[in-house]
């Protein structure tokens, strides 16, 4: 069974019911309704000031909710203080001690637990273990690279055996090729445990290639939830097709269709697919294992991409075809 | 460029370098009361073994050792709380908190002690109000007693105890107390074991400004204290000004700049190394 393509399959770990957070004048979250399934990798995605982070620490307890309820494994969330919700979070800036060591880092919050020592000292090992980090269990976190740092607040968050592992922007500090490994290193890590994490990215490249299912979040709301197929393949509305991957959006008589860069085809003589149309190339771009254009039709300039091809110049003449089904009509 | 430099040395050297010479070789000669300047030079230590025999000068040292100590202690116990407070403030509200802290610096230092004798004395505000309300009828006097001498040195010294603190508690990582009450820390299991330790270089800077000059002070022991409150600062001035040995006063200043050079080099060292870390 593809593990993407599986919907919840017994009580939601998550449940959210009207949930409302306001800061003065602004509503940063505005009664989002959502349900998160055991096991899922689970991501909330927009862009910056869309409240998917003050979704998030509404989750971990950080901001108390105006209006609506938030469970957890079936609890009302409600008035439980940080400190006694059974989930754990990894912060965007790790927010290790700096005065601990690696060790007492992951430890930390073993001990506030009153877990017996010799346990903790196992645990402590075993999640060092599982981030690779035994040899640097003596270190400061101001000695330790910034892929360290992440995988000790990885473990110790970790180490708490959290019903929900809480995930905000967790590649957003590292740099691009460390931010590849790890997003796998991740989505290895959860299957493995099978515990749930809901994460916070802005990143739609992130939450698609990681996610079990997302929620697309714009001014407070949620926008669409689905699987990264459902929602790449069938974007609700024009937000969620122009913020997931690149879009064409074109007008037609019944209203907007989302019209993906790879779904168009480009030729020099006329194609006989359903949908035709003559353009010039305005932009090209060879990226090594595709090709990017931008196209200028009559009524728009379109974007396509195809397999690698240095045979277009910019200037030339071209046709634009897509199959009667390549579109995605829009609601709004 | 090269003078920029040299300048505060050579400030250095005539103002301070020059007189501590003049001061040490002062201490290592003898009383001579009726030559000017009542010294006569010399290589002796005698001025400095009378020091360490006479019990009036050990006890001078340990009172003063005492006093600087214990209101150290009360200053930080006041200080933390206030700066803790300041630093956690509404942002628009820290600056008006804080000006109230350094406020006190604008009416002159001797002018406020003077104001705590009108306030202490026998007849001062405080017994007024004591007995008008009924409370105590005889109450006792505060003025001329170590007590007073602990009110004001506290008092004269408290801001210098909030703005070190206030300022290592104002820069600290709020995500790291987030942190902390994440992984089940309770509040003040929070504060114990994460603020409370990233503070302790301002509890260290605090500490010190308070200690420093407390241990040296000669005005608030002089007015406030009385005459069981034998501090050095105040045994510094007798011998110099009332007996006029200049040799004996040198050498208690050169003892205490000798026993304040242990703090000054910790707090210089503590701020060299919290400089490195930024």
């Amino acid at each position: 069974m593809d593990r993407r393509e599986d919907g919840p399959v017994s009580g939601p770990i998550v449940r959210i019911e009207g949930l409302t957070k306001r800061f003065g004048a602004v509503t940063a979250v505005d009664d989002v309704d959502l349900e998160v399934a055991p096991g899922e990798l689970f991501a909330l995605l927009g862009g910056s000031g869309c409240g998917k982070t003050t979704l998030l620490r509404l989750l971990a307890g950080f901001e108390t909710p105006d209006a609506g309820r938030l469970l957890i494994d079936g609890q009302d969330m409600t008035g439980v203080p940080p400190h006694l919700r059974p989930v754990n979070m990894m912060f965007q800036s790790y927010a290790l001690f700096p005065h601990m060591n690696v060790a007492e880092n992951v430890g930390y919050g073993l001990r506030r637990e009153g877990v017996a020592k010799a346990e903790a000292t196992t645990r402590v090992a075993d999640a060092l273990e599982q981030v690779r980090l035994t040899e640097y269990a003596q270190r400061r976190p101001a000695q330790l690279s910034g892929g360290q740092r992440q995988r000790v607040a990885l473990a110790r968050a970790l180490v708490k055996r959290p019903k929900i592992l809480l995930l905000d922007e967790p590649l957003a500090a590292l740099d691009r090729k460390l931010r590849e490994g790890t997003r796998f290193e991740l989505v290895r890590l959860q299957a493995e445990l099978g515990l749930t994490f809901v994460m916070v990215t802005h990143d739609q490249q992130e939450a698609m290639s990681m996610a079990t299912r997302l929620a697309v979040m714009n001014a407070g709301r949620i926008v669409q939830v689905g699987s990264p197929r459902e929602v790449y393949e069938r974007p609700a509305t024009r937000f969620v097709a122009d913020f997931i991957g690149v879009a064409n959006i074109l007008k037609t008589e019944d209203g907007w269709l989302a019209l993906r860069p790879e779904k168009i085809a480009l030729s020099v003589e006329r194609s006989g697919l359903a949908n035709v149309v003559a353009g010039k190339i305005v932009d090209l771009a060879y990226e090594g294992d595709r090709s990017l254009y931008r196209i200028a039709t009559d009524g728009a300039v379109l974007i396509v991409s195809t397999a690698p091809n240095l045979a277009h110049r910019r200037g030339d003449s071209v046709w634009l075809g897509w199959a009667a089904d390549a579109g995605h009509p829009l609601d709004a | 460029m090269r003078f920029v430099i040299a300048l505060p040395f050579l400030w250095l050297g005539v103002f301070f370098l020059l007189p501590f010479a003049l001061v040490l070789a002062i201490a290592l000669g003898t009383n001579a009361p009726d030559s000017v300047p009542p010294v006569e030079l010399g290589i002796g230590l005698k001025n400095f073994a009378l020091l360490f025999t006479d019990d009036l000068y050990l006890a001078a040292w340990l009172t003063s050792l005492r006093v600087a100590t214990t209101s150290t202690l009360v200053a930080l116990l006041l200080g933390y709380p206030m700066a803790y407070a300041i630093a956690r403030a509404a942002p628009e509200r820290r600056p008006l908190l804080l000006m109230l802290v350094v406020l006190p610096f604008w009416t002159s230092f001797l002018i406020r002690v003077y104001a705590w004798m009108g306030l202490l004395d026998e007849n001062g505000l405080l017994n007024q109000f004591l007995r008008w309300s009924g409370i105590a009828t005889d109450p006792g006097t505060i003025l001329g007693t170590e007590w007073a001498v602990h009110l004001g040195i506290v008092y004269a010294y408290l801001p210098f105890m909030v703005l070190p603190l206030y300022a290592t508690l104002e820069k600290m990582d709020m995500s790291l107390l987030e942190a902390a009450a994440d992984l089940g820390a309770r509040p003040f299991a929070a504060f114990l074991t994460i603020t409370l330790p990233l503070s302790l270089p301002g509890v260290v800077a605090g500490c010190l400004l308070v200690f420093i000059p407390a241990v040296g002070e000669f005005v608030i022991p002089d007015l406030l204290g009385g005459t069981e409150t034998l501090m050095i600062g105040k045994v510094l001035w007798d011998e110099f000004f009332t007996n006029a040995d200049w040799p004996l006063a040198s050498a208690v200043a050169i003892c205490l700049l000798a026993l304040l050079v242990g703090p000054i080099a910790l707090f210089q060292r503590q701020q060299a190394r919290s400089l490195e870390r930024h």
